[in-house]
């Protein structure tokens, strides 16, 4: 069952809001609802994941119920409920990346990151999980990124390892 | 000379009936009324949209229509087919029905806690019928069912999720009849729940519906909760001049007092009208109605066994002085009715 | 060599970009279309074609086309399905990616065919890097003025834009796409009515896949009958085929339909052989949800004919022996690999994506789930072969939309072809722990159920 432990009050900046007025532009009048989907990606790249009053100031800019948000946002498997590591790792886990050792490269990853699949690390940078099929089947194993979802391919346990540390020293230098 | 209104020809397991163009199978079946009705867990009539979803209600079509006499080339929800001139129907007289309808009942329990000995709506529940006609004696599902905590929403109303079988009828309750809809579906797959996402209760005039549409008992009157068996009350219709609804309503009786209020409910399970919740649970005094006449309950129905019918006694009962003793109170009330 | 008509210039270096693909030929389909067709010769053109539906149904495209309502005074809709999503199908995120102009024009002249001005591409959300290609090419094109008010001067208006999916199989079913494009949950709709009549915003709609609605380019080019000469029987033109698992060679590669399927897994212009120098063991060859084959029946049908990569070959011999065409998700087993792992697998993967709406699916899918994964752990018995066969006979038929005969069909064949390795399993289950398949355990299985 659902559980909703945390919100995080936010305020979306007039540049967010520009480009949510953008999207709501290619629907006919009165169709607003579909930018619903095209916004919530907004919302979670900007903030990393979607609190419950991000997404009641998004159903009140798109004119909906908030119910009508929830449903959504908990439909869809991209959109993070809760917080999040600053990168997660999402690993296909299905059929064919599994013939081709996916099941290995997750626990790989367990064991690299310490933590089990959704759980963030200590230092707030990373979280797994496993997901499926990304339609990259040839390319195996795989794993995405977001919120720019960047592709690794053909994975190995050595390519993961060197993946991970760039990434660690990105975010040193950001921080 | 009146145009003639244009009809379809329909039959259902070899009885015929005329309908107009548009009318579903279901309802089709309806009108001849008895056995060959389908099951219908999902749908309801009063609810725009509603249908299709439990899969209860599949039907053979072995002839689509006059025009095109081609099978369908899989069962349908006659629930949400419609008729067409011609078409034949099989239901309870199609083995492919009754094996899939029996699959259905079987994945409509897997889940669901068959708690009936503690729920509120055993005796008058709709998957208590259908397991009792067409489900199996035993389970094979083998794991632990998929559970979440029972929650109030409102002062009102009970949410028993691990109880539902996912109708949606209550979202669409609240969708058609309040303007104001704070609960859904939230979450995918088997891992769907009925819910506000955060707490929140739900609050409307009408809201209240949501207990008499639900086919079994996930959602319950709060007000009603632990206080009797539905079987052991005395159904009563009753009016009162009410601002909000029709003020139609079923009282259930237990003794002097009024337990619970409903709306009325047809032969099919349906609610006739939709009632205001102060109706249904602001007014409980046999004061605040004027009441019509007991409220028609079908012979088979649970409800009925213990009011309107005598106590048949058993000829061991007869011969038995302990077992005379023993029901008492079932034969002093026999003698009452006499 | 095969020709190729959507990847023909697939190698071109800048291909990604208006400039480059208009040298080669780009655009050309939509200045013949607009300017000496009008929209039903368009539809002609494709009905002549013999295209079938790329996503996995093979429906003709053409007839669905003549299917879409016309009513006056209100809008009709195109909408690409781009939420590539089937296990073993990857073929239009490669085509997106490096020739999305191909997907353009393919929208440009189905939309004018369909009389729609307005048109959506829906993206599965994962697939951000493509949405983001396809954007620019869409602004490149209107810049050119392939896009917009009064393209070339015709007098056709066209606006196209893209819609990203959230994450989740089931939209790529065309009602639930539909749905997802409005802003809800991916819930297949109740059919009828069927999008021709009432889709998008309840106007008439067609939804078609990436892959056929490029391959209308090449249509409008060089004519419906030209494109038919391709292939064999009711399967022509050429398809593009996603080759994954334990083969030398994975990847998208364009065949003319009628290529035999063992030349598809040897030849070296093709998959080149099983990897590793191991022996086939079976096949998927459509995508997840197609019945797999075992390795006797992948190179000749029952009868002993050559089996071909057409929609009536690989269909050949119904499910007792054959299997389907489907998205072109073409799966290869090498001996090494454990079916009943993979029907597990394959069986999380719709549990997963169930959208829940009707009852054989959501609860059926799980259950189907819990007992594989109790064969596969060791933990099953023989009854539980029996039970699976049961279950996935109680949803195939029964549901909304095809997701549960797709989670049936699979479940189905592995029993049908492989079921002394489910007995196996059960019979030796330490063994069948001890046993390494290639596939090894993740996490604490026993976490998952």
């Amino acid at each position: 069952m659902l559980s909703i432990k945390e919100n995080q009050p936010v305020e979306f900046s007039s540049e967010l809001f520009a480009q949510f007025g953008e999207i709501v532009g290619r629907y006919p009048e009165g169709k607003q609802k579909s930018a619903l989907l095209p916004i919530l990606h907004l919302v979670q790249a900007e903030y990393g994941w979607l609190s419950t009053d991000a997404m009641d100031k998004v159903a009140a800019y798109l004119g909906i119920k908030p119910i009508e948000v929830y449903e959504v946002a908990t439909f869809y498997t991209m959109y993070f409920l809760e917080p999040r590591g600053k990168y997660t790792l999402e690993v296909c886990r299905t059929g064919p990346c599994c013939l081709v050792g996916a099941e290995r490269i997750m626990t790989h990853i367990e064991k690299k990151l310490g933590v089990k699949e959704n759980e963030v690390t200590p230092d707030g940078l990373f979280s797994w999980r496993g997901v499926e099929c990304l339609a990259a089947c040839g390319y195996g194993p795989v794993l995405q990124i977001g919120p720019e979802y960047t592709f690794y391919e053909n994975l190995t346990e050595e390519s993961v390892d060197q993946l991970i540390e760039t990434l660690r020293n990105k975010a040193q230098h950001e921080a | 000379m009146a145009e003639e209104e244009v009809k379809f020809k329909v039959t259902i397991d070899g009885i015929p009936v005329e309908v107009a163009p548009g009318t579903t199978i279901l309802n089709a079946a309806r009108q001849i009324g008895g056995d060959i009705v389908p099951p219908a867990m999902c749908y309801y009539s009063k609810l725009e949209g509603s249908g299709g979803k439990c899969r209860t209600c599949l039907v053979k079509v072995a002839k689509g229509s006059e025009k095109d006499p081609r099978p369908m080339p899989k069962l349908v929800a006659s629930c949400r087919t419609t008729v067409m001139d011609g078409m034949e129907v099989h239901n309870i007289t199609s083995p492919e029905v009754i094996e899939a309808r029996r699959g259905v009942v079987e994945f409509l329990l897997i889940n669901h806690p068959l708690d009936c000995p503690v729920c509120d709506q055993a005796g008058e529940c709709k998957l208590q019928d259908l397991s009792y006609e067409h489900g199996l004696e035993q389970t094979r599902f083998e794991f632990s069912k998929r559970t979440f905590e029972r929650i109030d929403i409102g002062g009102k109303i009970q949410l028993h999720m691990n109880r539902c079988i996912l109708c949606y009828r209550c979202v669409y309750v609240a969708n058609q009849l309040t303007d104001n809809r704070e609960h859904g579906i939230i979450g995918r797959g088997i891992h769907s729940e009925i819910s506000t996402y955060i707490e929140k209760a739900l609050d409307s005039d009408f809201i209240g519906n949501v207990i008499d549409v639900c086919p079994v008992g996930a959602l319950t009157d709060r007000t009603f909760r632990f206080k009797n068996r539905v079987w052991f009350t005395k159904p009563v219709n009753a009016h009162r001049d009410c601002p909000t609804c029709s003020g139609k309503v079923t009282l259930w009786y237990k003794g002097e007092d009024v337990l619970r209020v409903t709306g009325r409910k047809d032969e099919f399970g349906e609610v006739e009208e939709f009632i205001c919740d102060t109706c249904r649970f602001e007014t409980k005094s046999t004061a605040d109605w004027i009441l019509e006449e007991p409220a028609p309950i079908d012979h088979e129905s649970v409800i009925a066994a213990n009011h309107y019918y005598e106590f048949n006694l058993p000829p061991v009962i007869q011969e038995n002085k302990k077992l005379q003793l023993a029901n008492e109170e079932q034969l002093a009330r026999t003698e009452r009715l006499k | 060599m095969g020709r190729k008509l959507l990847l023909e210039h697939i190698n071109v270096p800048g291909i990604q970009t208006f400039e480059v693909y208009r040298q080669k030929g780009g655009y050309r389909a939509v200045e013949k279309a607009l300017k000496s067709m009008s929209p039903d010769d368009v539809v002609e053109e494709v009905k002549k074609s013999g295209l079938r539906g790329r996503g996995g149904a093979g429906f003709p495209t053409g007839m669905k086309w003549s299917f879409l309502a016309k009513p006056e005074g209100v809008p009709r809709y195109l909408v690409c399905n781009g939420d590539e999503s089937e296990p073993g199908t990857f073929k239009d995120r490669y085509l997106m990616t490096h020739i999305p102009h191909a997907l353009i024009e393919g929208m440009i002249v189905s939309s004018y065919a369909l009389g729609a001005n307005t048109s959506y591409i829906y993206v599965r959300g994962e697939m951000m890097p493509q949405i983001r290609i396809l954007e620019k090419a869409i602004a490149e094109a209107k810049a050119a003025g392939f896009l917009g008010k009064d393209i070339l001067g015709t007098g056709y208006d066209l606006e196209l834009y893209v819609q990203p999916g959230g994450g989740a199989y089931i939209c790529g079913e065309e009602t639930a796409l539909l749905e997802s494009l409005e802003g809800k949950r991916g819930n297949p709709r109740i059919k009828p009515p069927f999008p021709a009549v009432a889709g998008l915003y309840g106007c008439p709609t067609v939804v078609n896949n990436v892959e056929s609605i490029a391959a209308t380019v090449p249509i409008v080019n060089d004519g419906g009958e030209e494109y038919a000469k391709i292939g064999i029987e009711r399967s022509t033109g050429t398809k593009l085929i996603s080759a994954s698992g334990n083969i030398n060679k994975p990847g998208v590669y364009e065949i003319e339909l009628g290529v035999p399927v063992e030349e598809f897994i040897y030849s070296d212009e093709y998959c080149g052989g099983i990897a590793n120098g191991k022996r086939l063991k079976a096949l998927v060859a459509g995508g997840s949800s197609v019945p797999i084959l075992p390795a006797n029946l992948i190179s000749t049908t029952i009868k002993g004919e050559p089996r071909l990569m057409t929609y009536e070959s690989l269909a050949d011999g119904g499910f007792q022996t054959g299997t389907m065409m489907g998205s072109g998700g073409f799966i290869v087993f090498d001996e090494d690999q454990c079916i009943v792992r993979n029907t597990w697998n394959f069986t999380r993967f719709y549990s997963h994506e169930s959208c829940g709406q009707c009852s054989p699916c959501r609860e059926g899918t799980g259950w189907m789930e819990n007992v594989l994964y109790n064969i596969e752990t060791g933990q099953g018995s023989m009854e539980d072969i029996d039970l699976l066969w049961d279950i996935q006979r109680n949803i195939e038929g029964n549901t909304i939309c095809p997701l549960g005969d797709a989670a049936a069909w699979p479940v189905a064949a592995a029993i049908r072809h492989f079921r002394d390795e489910f007995e196996w399993h059960i019979t030796h289950r330490d063994e069948s722990q001890q046993r390494n398949y290639g596939l090894a355990h993740y996490a604490d299985p026993l976490e998952y159920a």
